[in-house]
Parts: structure tokens; C-alpha cells; sequence
């Protein structure tokens, strides 16, 4: 509740102010983000849309329509791709907003160590993709990766983690997890901390239990952390290509295959406008999916 | 005073003396070529025993090696670095279908008028020609394709060389039951090599529909409605289903499986014959165990070889030094080039340069090619050859089929959906 209020209470003081800074800078002053805004993303992303409608050899460019459109929809596995980049999505991005509220309460209270706890889960974040990917496809040979030896030694025939068609996206997924959920716990470390502990207090006082103290108090509280993690973890989750790329190529077969590494094969077989097409696909799609995402996790903090 | 003077006209003609030298060596006209090749072991080994030799032979020229990965993200490379004009004086890519697809008439330097060209066999040149101009020279020999076998399990088992499907499948099954090593090898870590089965039964789709390459050029042919063409795909299943394969075929690498036929982990391995320059980098001692035969048909009489065409040497109009290029690619299709490559890599099939002669004592996989190119009408070559049509997702189609995930019809029907896009991009009229 007080949130609501302070936050409220800052648009309107803040409104007036934003407006008499932004005459006090000469218009000249924005020229060189201006330029430098238009020159690397404005043109390219035009340019894109136009290529999309070519067949082009990088060389040369032959109008074609929206050809590249049809034939990326009769793609035979884009079908798949596109249900398997929204499985991908939500599956780490879920994971993200569950493991990283968990390890962040446990990283908040009074465990020992707690400071080298948090620079453990935050390790994976800084190494770099295609080296985990490379790691963990070694780790997940079905014969002589260490996961399934280690089974072994329990008697459990492991299944083949990355080569195994109902497997192989999820075993990517989950390595996408271990190695983003760092992220989401420093973000939600940082929401737990802004929560004034009065709360919890009065709480106690009244006789709340710990179960009751975060169902009540952490979670409506935290919820600007929540949003910001799902974004994050929903726009790096739907547009993910880089370690699938390293630890599948989408395979077996077509089986991991997601909107983008369907793409980028498109490129490597030289089909430039179409993956240019293709492109343009995954982008109203992340679009259409987080522009009505963020406007209704946004709205509902202030409507509460 | 005097001294100083004296020392200063010392100093200065030191000076002049360094200048001259420097200009002199200058005069030498040293030059560095780059040289652009694939990653796999056999090429490196080639590469650099060619660029010693020449660079022993031509002290003033420095051929500076790059390397690149091969497959998909290789010719992701060579395209863009085609088209973004950072191509290397000289660089080595396939021929056929591939050589196609890089848009030679605009980028390559045109050899038809060298001199070299004369030595390089026709066979070679038509699959490096386009709008009739000569654009390649040869690097590496012909190839086989097939199914490499473990002589020792066939010894030991008392098997025969089969030459129809259903003896070949008969061996697998008597290995099966000897339950020691796996029948059939399959290495889907590296996705190229499960186009094998595919790719390799061409001479026998060609012996049942003469004509099959024209037709499939020009849009009128398919591999899902042609029942000999699509043979390839359900005998990759087939052996799939029979569970014919080693343990960790999903997961293991090309070296794996050069590794397995080398040591008779397994019996069969369908490769190509280039793997046998692999076998005798890292297993010389196991040389001899590896024996190679033709993918098999349904007709004995009719049994005969898939050939592959060697790698060309291409140079990019935007090279700088082509006349020293031109040179390099001269001593490569010449015999002492054929020599070079025979000491680096073996010998792992027939050159195609005239005046090439194979070694006596070639490996057995190689000396199994021989007679199917001494045989009339023996060989064909493989459709990527024949024609520009390539579709870039058979390598995982064919994994599909090949561990039970599609159908065969249906892999087929895909492919020829996706050989579609490749004959747009080209242009080819009647798509």
C-alpha cells in the first residue's frame, strides 16, 4: 500500500520537473545519440524490413513480395521452432522467477557464508555461454558423459540428455537456468532488501508464521523485481539461440530447433532474404508477446 | 671539429649503406599469399606439406595458412567473405553444387586459359565450371562413396563383400549375433555423415532411372515419388530398426567413428573414402583392417560406385596477387603437387591431374576403389555433381530417419521441399 501511494505521489511531483529539464538542454545536445541511434539500429532495421521482401545474394536484391513471408510459415519445422521457442520461454523464465525468489530469501537471511553463497550462484552468469554449452554437452554424452556415469553408479541407465528428441530441449533449458537463475537472485536480492522490515515486525506481533510472512508481505512486495526478472528472462528466453547453437544445432534433427537457430540456418545456406524475413518474424513476435505482457504487469502494480 | 666531421660522414654513409640494403631486398619482390582451408585433419595435412614444398621451391613467396570449420559454418563463411570482399588469394571449397551456389562468374578469377588446366582431367574441370569458364583446380583425389568394413570381423566372422542390400543386411545380422562388436557405425554427433546412405546410393538411382539428375533439375523428378530414390532413405531406417547400431550413435563425432572401424568396434561405417587419410594419421598400425565396397543396390550385376569429386582451389577477383596465386595452384595440379599430398595424407584414391600415379602400396580401402574405375560404367558421380540442387537441412533429415524420429516418405518429401528454396536462390528456371 505504501508503495502504491509513494509511487503515485512520484509521477505526479516528477512530471512538472521532467518537462522544464528537458527545454534546459539545446536540441543539438541530443545529436550525436541521435546519429549514432539512426546509423546503427533505425537504418538496419528498415533496411531489414525491406530485404525481407527480396531474394537476395547479398550482392543483389530481386524483389519478390512477401514470398519469403509465405515460404518461412511453410517452413515444415518452423511450426515446431515456434512452439518450442515458446516451451523454451516459459520454461526458463518460470524457472528463473521460482529458483531466483528461493535462493534470494535464503541469501537474505542469516545463513553462513551467505557472501560467498551469493558470488557462487552469481559465477555462472559471467562465463561465457558457448563455454558451458561446449561443458555441459561433454557432461551429457549418453555413454560417457559424466552425468550418466554417474547414474550408472547407482544402477540408473541415464537417458541420452541431448540426443534424445523428448529430452534434448528441456536438458538445454535447464542448463539455461543454472546459468541465468545468478541474474534473477541479484535482482530479487536487491527487491528483498528495499522491503522495510517493520513489516515482517508487526507481523510477528500479530501472530503471522514465516509461510505468512511471505505470502503476504515478500511476494506482494517484491513484485517490481518479479516483473523485471520475467522481462529479462522472457525476452532472453524467446529470442535464446547461443547455447542451443553450442550444446544441439537444434537437433536431433529438428527436434530443439527454435525461431532463431531456424533462422540462422536459413543464413548459413546462403537464403539471405529469407532469414532477413525470418527475422522480421521473431521480432513482432517477441514484440506482440512483451508489449502486452509488460503493459499488464505494469498496470496492475498501480491499479493495487 | 675534424673528428666530429668524420664521424658525421661515417654516420651518414652507414645511413646510405642501411637504405640500399633495405631498398635492395625490396627489389626481391617477396610476396604472401593467404590461403583459406577447411578444418578437417586430412586437409591441414595436405595444405601444409603443398605450402612447404612450394615455398621450398619458391623462397621469395609466403603462403600464409587460414582455417575455417567445414559443413554449414563454413559455407556461411565463404559466402559472406565473398561478398564482403575480405576473401583469401586462395581457398579451397567443394566442388559441384557448392561451387555453384558462391556465384562464380562474379567472384572467381577465370583459369580456363591457364596453362595447368590442360593437365587437370575433364571429369574435374565440369564440376568447376560454370557458364562454360573454368574457375578450379584440383586439391585432394577422388573419392568413394560407400560403406568403409572392418576386415578383421569379416575374417573372423567369414564373411563375404556383399554386393546387394540383402547380403549386406544378412552380414549385419550374423555380426548382430556374434554380439561383440556393433554391426553398422553411425556417428549423428557430426551431421554430415548421416547423409551417407542418401547420398551414396546415387549410382544405384541413376542404374534404375537413367536421366534422374536432368529431371531433378529441372523440377520434374522427386525423391519422395521416385521409388529408387527413395530406397536410401528406407534402408536408413531400415538399419535403424533392425537396431543395428553402436550404443551412442546419436552422440558420437566423425573421429569417433573412424575410430571404431579403425579399432573393429563395429563392422561397417558409411563414409567416404577420404577418412582412410584420418585412419592413417592416427592409427597407421590399423591401416590394413579397413577395406571399403560400394554401397550396395538390389542387382549384383549392376553393383557399382558413387564418386565424389575432390576440393577446388579457387581465387576471388578482389585477391591482390593473382599471378602468384596462379602459380600456386599450378604446382598443386601438377605431379609434384599429386606428391606433396600423397606424402602428407597417403594416398586415398585416383588424382585428377594426368601423369598422377598412385603409389604401390596403397591402403586396402583405397586399392577396393580401383577396380570400379577400371570397370566401364562402373562409377557415377553423385548427384551433387550433376546437379546445382543441394538442399541445405538433408544432414538433419537424414539424422531424423536415421533414429526413428520421421518416416522415410516423409524425410524424403521434406527434402524436396527444401531443395526447393536452394533452385529459387539460384534461379533456375522451371521452380
Amino acid at each position: 500500500m505504501a508503495t502504491v501511494t509513494a509511487t503515485a505521489d512520484v509521477t505526479r511531483t516528477t512530471a512538472p520537473v521532467r518537462r522544464a529539464a528537458r527545454s534546459s538542454y539545446p536540441a543539438w545536445f541530443f545529436l550525436p545519440a541521435a546519429i549514432i541511434y539512426g546509423v546503427l539500429f533505425l537504418y538496419p532495421t528498415l533496411a531489414s524490413f525491406f530485404f525481407a521482401l527480396t531474394r537476395w545474394t547479398l550482392s543483389e536484391a530481386s524483389y519478390i513480395g512477401l514470398d519469403n513471408f509465405r515460404q518461412f510459415f511453410r517452413e515444415p519445422f518452423l511450426v515446431q521452432g515456434l512452439i518450442n521457442t515458446l516451451i523454451y520461454g516459459a520454461i526458463t523464465s518460470g524457472m528463473k522467477v521460482i529458483l531466483g525468489l528461493l535462493l534470494a530469501v535464503l541469501l537474505t537471511s542469516q545463513v553462513i557464508g551467505r557472501d560467498y553463497l551469493r558470488a557462487v550462484v552469481f559465477f555462472p552468469v559471467l562465463v561465457s555461454t558457448v563455454g558451458v554449452g561446449i561443458t555441459f554437452t561433454v557432461m551429457m554424452h549418453p555413454t560417457e558423459g559424466m552425468i550418466n556415469e554417474t547414474l550408472g553408479l547407482f544402477g540408473i541407465k541415464g537417458p541420452g540428455w541431448l540426443t534424445d528428441p523428448r529430452f534434448a530441449l528441456l536438458s538445454v533449458a535447464l542448463v539455461d537456468v543454472w546459468k541465468g537463475v545468478g541474474l534473477a537472485t541479484v535482482i530479487y536480492i536487491a527487491g528483498l532488501a528495499s522491503i522495510p522490515s517493520d513489516y515482517y515486525e508487526a507481523a510477528t506481533i500479530d501472530g503471522a508464521n514465516s509461510l505468512q510472512n511471505f505470502r503476504f508481505i515478500t511476494l506482494p512486495l517484491v513484485r517490481p523485481a518479479t516483473i523485471t526478472v520475467i522481462t529479462l528472462s522472457l525476452i532472453g528466453g524467446l529470442r535464446s539461440f547461443d547455447l542451443i547453437w553450442a550444446m544441439t544445432k537444434g537437433g536431433p534433427g529438428f527436434t530443439s530447433d527454435v525461431i532463431a537457430s531456424v533462422i540462422y540456418k536459413q543464413y548459413q545456406a546462403g537464403f539471405y532474404g529469407l532469414s532477413t524475413a525470418g527475422n522480421v518474424v521473431l521480432f513482432v513476435l517477441v514484440a506482440s508477446i512483451m508489449v502486452p505482457l509488460s503493459w499488464w504487469l505494469n498496470r496492475g502494480e498501480i491499479e493495487r | 671539429m675534424g673528428l666530429t666531421t668524420t664521424r658525421r660522414a661515417l654516420l651518414a654513409s652507414a645511413a646510405a649503406t642501411f637504405w640500399l640494403a633495405s631498398t635492395s631486398a625490396g627489389l626481391a619482390q617477396d610476396v604472401t599469399l593467404s590461403f583459406l582451408v577447411d578444418n578437417a585433419p586430412n586437409t591441414i595435412a595436405w595444405a601444409n606439406q603443398l605450402v612447404a614444398d612450394y615455398q621450398a621451391l619458391n623462397p621469395n613467396v609466403k603462403i600464409e595458412l587460414e582455417q575455417r570449420p567445414g559443413g554449414g559454418d563454413g559455407d556461411n563463411i565463404i559466402k559472406t567473405r565473398l561478398a564482403t570482399q575480405e576473401m583469401t588469394d586462395v581457398f579451397l571449397y567443394n566442388s559441384g553444387s557448392l561451387f555453384q551456389a558462391m556465384n562464380p562468374q562474379q567472384n572467381l578469377v577465370d583459369l580456363t586459359d591457364e596453362p595447368f588446366e590442360a593437365n587437370v582431367l575433364d571429369s574435374f574441370k565440369s564440376v568447376v565450371t560454370s557458364g562454360g569458364r573454368v574457375y578450379g583446380a584440383p586439391i585432394g583425389a577422388a573419392m568413394g562413396g560407400g560403406v568403409l568394413y572392418n576386415r578383421k570381423v569379416y575374417q573372423e566372422l567369414g564373411l563375404q563383400v556383399p554386393k546387394t542390400w540383402e547380403e549386406f543386411m544378412a552380414n549385419n545380422e550374423k555380426v548382430k549375433a556374434a554380439g561383440k562388436v556393433a554391426p553398422v557405425i553411425q556417428t549423428f554427433g557430426a551431421t554430415w555423415t548421416s547423409q551417407i546412405f542418401v547420398l551414396a546410393d546415387y549410382y544405384n538411382v541413376q542404374a534404375a532411372e537413367p536421366g534422374f539428375a536432368e529431371k531433378y533439375t529441372a523440377n520434374q523428378a522427386k525423391y519422395a515419388t521416385t521409388p529408387a530414390a527413395l530406397k536410401g532413405f528406407e534402408r536408413q531406417e531400415a538399419v535403424f530398426k533392425a537396431g543395428y547400431l553402436n550404443e551412442d550413435f546419436a552422440a558420437a563425432t566423425y573421429e569417433d567413428g573412424v575410430q571404431k572401424i579403425a579399432n573393429g568396434e563395429g563392422a561397417h561405417y558409411p563414409m567416404l573414402t577420404f577418412a582412410v587419410s584420418l585412419i592413417q594419421q592416427n592409427y597407421p598400425d590399423r591401416l590394413a583392417d579397413v577395406g571399403f565396397f560400394a554401397m550396395p543396390g538390389d542387382d549384383a550385376a549392376k553393383n557399382g560406385l558413387t564418386v565424389w569429386m575432390p576440393a577446388g582451389l579457387y581465387i576471388p577477383k578482389t585477391s591482390e596477387n593473382q599471378e602468384e596465386a596462379k602459380k600456386f595452384l599450378a604446382f598443386v595440379a601438377s605431379v609434384a603437387g599429386c606428391e606433396s599430398q600423397t606424402k602428407a595424407g597417403g594416398a586415398t584414391g585416383p588424382y585428377l591431374v594426368k601423369g598422377c600415379a598412385l603409389p604401390a602400396d596403397v591402403p586396402p580401402a583405397v586399392s577396393d576403389l580401383l577396380p570400379y574405375f577400371q570397370n566401364e560404367g562402373a562409377t557415377a558421380p553423385a548427384l551433387e555433381f550433376l546437379s546445382p540442387v543441394k538442399g541445405p537441412a538433408l544432414e538433419q533429415i537424414t539424422v531424423e530417419v536415421g533414429s526413428g524420429i520421421r518416416t522415410p516418405a516423409d524425410g524424403a518429401a521434406l527434402y524436396d521441399e527444401d531443395v526447393k528454396k536452394q533452385a529459387q536462390q539460384l534461379g533456375l528456371p522451371g521452380w
